[in-house]
């Protein structure tokens, strides 16, 4: 969930209004926001870093909004009190307008076919006549990195880039270009780099080294050149320094480029009808036009608004209210979607904004009418849907068995069903490739590199934890293991295993051995060959040699007991005998 | 087995038989001190004992000194005080502790012989002897080099047919067989004496430990033993009517049960599965860990592009990497209604993989598993109405702190039915969660990908003063039930929440990891109450 910074009492200036800090609180919680932290920079930084680098820092109030993942309109203090003001019915949404210039007038940007191999999309668009203070410059740059850690996937589906549009002219090239032919002076600093020696400057950033593999391997990176040359950017690492816009920009032109032709349309609609406020004539921004390698030439930002049509008792029913269409359509207007009641109250029909990408389903709008009517207003009804409940046969099992192995002196662990690759394989004296596990890809730690095909090193890792209490130790879990499995589905399947360990000063085999005994009787199974359960002596890499039986039951082998190796108990960094038990239970089911 | 845990106090000592065996002892003893009336020491002497040398001072008695004309071992009367001792306040005894001085054996012997250095001097004749032969004298080469030391006797290094050995005074005392003497007739010796004799191991500093002994405020001469139990014997006999009995100690613990335990957090897994059940849920197949990103996220209508999918936050898999199968006809439905929309659906519109769907993943929620239920009911030849439940464990890929782990279990419930509103999603969690012993609920509306709407669940946290998260919820998306081909009517509400949570504030544990996974206290688990979330 994106959180966003925004200093009080510029919001409540904004909102034309202050509120108490739990005022603000519910109104967010009501809205479908959540108010994460009441913080300033000066503590930010001191928390970070320690009170001396605090000092000398900003206090002024921040508000920390965790915003809804899918609602890119609310990324910025703009939108945020565009939404907070509509819903608190203060101002209606203003209507964004798109300015097509007269021919040959307006800006152009062409995308070669290069473009086709790494980042094919481009869109654009230009502010006019835009006014910046230092509050809004700082929440414009801001929103862009907003947008880029999250509709954009960090950059990977859309770059955005904005540029001075008076310190260049178009029009503008996206192309394609071997590292080594572009060359250019980027962002804040001083001399020009090649694209091979900006990657090698950007290795150590902080910030841009995580950009740096979406084009590195590539034979070409995507570059935009204004009509004279200038480099305006090098998507999606860095701008070029000249075209940067400062305070006193005046006119801005903002390309975004990307994989996904769709998201940059959203992140594009996103920073104009956000900043178009500031332009001279508000809420206008004139469109660009874009040709692909194919001829074909687009106008952008779309700023599409889309219609949908939706019956009143639709909603009503999928949110349990009752309201007169008219009503209804005044709770979605409240939620920046523009309705009105249609055909003798049938229908309402309502505006999809172009800030609202998020709605793609009536669903969505169903959300909005009941966010708007107040979630804590519906009435709760017990749904009168009767069924007759069912447990999962392995697991009313499984319930039952734990409750007889407790009440068989053993306790119950809990241990994790992911581990490292040694704990079932080196550690128990076998090798991985006979254990059949399934193997994580992208661990963080060493803990987390197989699922586990048994339960005994969680059992042993959990006595390990545990020495300093009184012997014996005599433990069980049942729990799944996890072994790859060509005939299902997904290539792995679960078994669900029941793991006893007795630990003492002898290994007590006829301990471990008594319990096998008691779940037998309790599972009324006879211990005899014919159908019921046998022992047989067999080996195991993790039984001491001789001290190891193989359990037969339902005329299969289910699992073994034994002596534990004293390597392995080594190996688990214990000091005592033990004996353990480790079988299947699926057959008994 | 249960730890049998060493606990003081209990209502009768366990040992309680040795210490009756040195009782009767005792109190035969006493009787034969003149303290309690009766006959001499039980053990080695039929002799009776001689009356009181136990020393009295004002009412009092001190064993120490007896034993020697009793003839009873001194650690026999010690034992026989404690269990005089044990019978309650029958007598006051004080440990004293006292050192005493006694004669080694080879003290004895110079007691009995004299100083070696003496018995040399007074065998050696008048004319002297060679020294070869002075040594072998009684009193020895010890003896000789003493007597030297002493001046008694020297050495005439030229004297023909070498060293001899003359008298050097004309008689000697033996104060060593004196000092000795002394000792032994109970005397004592300046410190400088006794510190020579210690040193020549004449001497050795006994510590005996000793009581000083008063009568007891229950003193009686007829202590009869309070019997510590009831035995077959006293039942069969009838003898308990007339014998006393030892009182229990109440304040005490009792003896813990040798017993095993259930963990804590699965005893608040029963408690739910049973909540679950009571509110008439059935129970959904879970038994697969691993999943492929089809069921996990593209059946969900999670886009492919979602930051869940990312290696950051999901378990993918090295081995088996792929599933080998997506259902054949559902999976083109549900490419569709990703990358063009459909049923009412704009779609996310992107380039929907095959290859991303096929990744296999340690599922990240048991939605995954509920995807699968909701496929498997949509096949059913006519829709029933259907209450689902889940508790199984689930995977991420997260950095890991105090209250997150890479596995947890999460708890899923869903209703499938015609005309299911929000207000039913509210009105069924207000019913759980008030089973769960929450009954403050506030709803706040929040984003899934696969539900809309979506909230997060409230309740008032009385400890924390404020409204905590306890659970999430929505209404799945048309885009996910209708390409499995359930009715356009039907709706699912869904909920979900950690087992984790509610059972780290039932059982006031605030590190997860001494919770769930090897590094469990056991002795938490062994000390965690029962399971009643509702009380």
């Amino acid at each position: 969930m994106p959180t966003v910074s925004v200093k009080r009492e510029l919001l409540f200036q904004a909102l034309g209004r202050s509120y108490t800090d739990e005022e603000f609180d519910e109104l967010c919680f009501e809205f479908g926001l959540e108010l994460d932290e009441i913080t300033s920079e000066k503590d930010i930084i001191s928390k970070e870093k320690g009170e001396e680098k605090a000092k000398g820092a900003s206090d002024v109030v921040l508000y920390k909004i965790d915003v809804p993942a899918n609602r890119y309109d609310l990324l910025c203090l703009e939108g945020l009190v565009r939404g907070l003001q509509v819903f608190k019915e203060r101002i209606n949404l203003p209507r964004f307008e798109k300015i097509i210039p007269a021919e040959g007038e307006g800006q152009r940007l062409i995308i070669t076919e290069q473009t086709a191999q790494i980042r094919p999309h481009a869109v654009a668009a230009v502010l006019r006549n835009i006014t910046f203070t230092k509050d809004r410059y700082d929440s414009f740059i801001d929103l862009q990195e907003k947008l880029h850690q999250n509709i954009c996937r960090k950059r990977a589906l859309v770059a955005i880039g904005t540029h001075d549009l008076d310190t260049i002219t178009g029009p503008f090239t996206y192309t394609a270009k071997a590292p080594s032919e572009i060359k250019f002076k980027p962002l804040s600093q001083s001399q020009e780099y090649t694209a091979s020696q900006i990657m090698d400057l950007y290795r150590t950033d902080s910030h841009l080294r995580h950009y740096l593999h979406l084009i590195e391997n590539k034979p070409r990176y995507p570059v935009i050149y204004d009509s004279n040359g200038v480099v305006l950017s090098m998507p999606p690492i860095i701008n070029g320094e000249h075209s940067k816009i400062r305070l006193n920009t005046r006119n801005v032109f903002i390309e975004c480029t990307g994989t996904d032709i769709t998201k940059a349309k959203i992140v594009l609609d996103t920073v104009v009808t956000m900043f178009s406020e500031y332009c001279e004539k508000p809420f206008t921004v004139e469109a660009v036009e874009v040709v692909c390698p194919n001829g074909k030439t687009h106008i952008y930002p779309e700023l599409a608004y889309r219609t949908e049509k939706v019956k009143p008792e639709y909603i009503n029913k999928k949110v349990g209210i009752s309201e007169s269409p008219s009503s209804l359509a005044k709770l979605l207007t409240r939620m920046c979607l523009k309705s009105h009641v249609t055909g003798n109250g049938n229908h309402i029909e309502i505006e999809i904004p172009p800030t609202r990408a998020d709605i793609i389903h009536a669903c969505d709008i169903v959300e909005d009418a009941a966010i708007a009517y107040g979630y804590n207003n519906i009435q709760m009804v017990i749904p009168k849907t009767y069924t007759i409940a069912n447990q999962l046969p392995l697991n009313k099992f499984t319930e039952l068995l734990r409750v007889d192995l407790a009440a068989a002196g053993f306790t119950e662990a809990l241990t994790f069903a992911l581990c490292s690759q040694e704990d079932i394989a080196d550690k128990l004296r076998t090798d991985i490739s006979a254990t059949k596990a399934v193997r994580i890809a992208n661990p963080k730690t060493a803990e987390f590199q197989v699922a586990r095909t048994t339960l005994l090193p969680g059992l042993l890792k959990t006595i390990a934890a545990n020495r300093k209490m009184p012997l014996p130790l005599k433990l069980f879990e049942i729990s799944d293991v996890v072994v790859k499995d060509p005939n299902t589905d997904v290539g792995a399947r679960n078994y669900r295993h029941l793991c006893a360990i007795y630990y003492n000063k002898s290994p007590g085999f006829e301990i471990i051995h008594g319990l096998l005994d008691r779940v037998m009787q309790v599972l009324e199974v006879p211990p005899n060959e014919e159908n019921g359960y046998t022992i047989k002596a067999a080996e195991g890499t993790a039984f001491f040699p001789g001290r190891c039986a193989e359990v037969f039951a339902k005329g299969q082998s289910i699992g073994k007991l034994g002596v534990v190796h004293p390597d392995v108990i080594t190996k688990f960094e214990l000091t005592m005998p033990c004996s353990v038990l480790e079988i299947n239970i699926e057959p008994f089911v | 087995m249960a730890p049998t845990t060493l606990r003081t106090g209990l209502y009768a000592t366990p040992k309680m038989a040795p210490a009756a065996r040195r009782f009767a002892g005792a109190v035969r003893h006493f009787r034969s001190a003149g303290l309690i009336s009766g006959h001499g020491a039980q053990r080695g002497g039929a002799a009776p004992a001689a009356a009181g040398p136990a020393r009295r001072s004002r009412g009092a008695l001190q064993p120490r000194g007896w034993p020697p004309q009793l003839g009873v071992d001194h650690q026999t009367l010690v034992g026989a005080v404690k269990s005089l001792q044990a019978l309650g306040e029958v007598i006051e005894a004080e440990a004293r502790t006292a050192t005493r001085w006694e004669l080694s054996a080879e003290g004895e012997e110079v007691l009995r012989d004299g100083s070696p250095e003496v018995r040399l001097f007074r065998s050696i004749p008048e004319e002297g002897l060679p020294q070869g032969e002075a040594v072998k004298l009684p009193g020895g080469s010890l003896g000789f080099s003493k007597a030297m030391a002493n001046k008694w006797v020297r050495l005439d290094k030229g004297a023909a047919g070498g060293p001899r050995v003359l008298r050097a005074v004309p008689s000697v005392q033996d104060t060593v067989q004196e000092h000795l003497g002394q000792v032994r007739a109970g005397g004592s010796l300046p410190e400088r004496e006794r510190a020579e004799l210690k040193r020549r191991k004449l001497l050795l500093e006994v510590t005996l430990k000793s009581y000083w002994i008063r009568k007891g405020s229950a003193f009686s001469t007829a202590v009869a033993r309070p019997e510590t139990e009831l035995t077959p014997e006293m039942i069969a006999t009838g003898s308990w009517r007339q014998l006393p009995f030892k009182p229990y100690n109440f304040s005490s613990l009792g003896l813990p049960p040798n017993c095993g335990h259930l963990h804590p957090l699965l005893k608040v897994r029963s408690e739910l599965r049973q909540i679950f059940l009571e509110m008439g849920f059935t129970e959904m197949p879970t038994e697969n860990f691993v999943e492929s990103s089809f069921w996990n996220f593209d059946a969900l209508f999670q886009p492919q592009q979602h930051p869940a999918r990312d290696q950051h936050d999901t378990f993918f898999l090295l081995d088996p990497a792929e599933a080998p199968q997506l259902p054949p006809g559902y999976s083109s439905k549900v490419k569709k209604v990703h990358s063009q929309g459909g049923y009412g659906s704009q779609g996310y519109r992107y380039e929907w993989k095959v290859e991303e769907a096929r990744k296999n993943l340690l599922r990240t929620h048991t939605t995954s598993a509920s995807a699968r239920a909701l496929f498997q009911l949509a096949r059913q030849e006519k829709f029933t109405p259907v209450k689902y439940f889940s508790i199984d464990r689930v995977f991420r890929n997260e950095s890991l702190d105090a209250t997150h782990l890479a596995e947890f279990h999460q708890v899923e419930g869903l209703v499938a039915d015609r005309g299911l509103t929000l207000g039913h999603l509210m009105g069924i969690l207000r019913q759980f969660f008030t089973k769960l012993g929450i009954s403050q609920l506030r709803f706040k509306p929040a984003y899934n990908p696969y539900t809309e709407p979506s909230m997060e669940v409230f309740s008032y946290h009385e400890g924390l003063k404020k409204w905590v998260e306890v659970g999430n919820s929505g209404v799945f998306r048309p885009e996910l039930l209708l390409p499995m081909g359930l009715p356009e009517n039907v709706s699912v509400i869904a909920w979900g929440l950690s087992l984790e949570r509610p059972t780290m504030i039932k059982y006031g544990i605030n590190n997860i990891r001494e919770l769930v996974g090897h590094r469990v206290n056991l002795q938490m688990v062994y000390d965690s109450p029962m399971c009643r979330l509702d009380v």
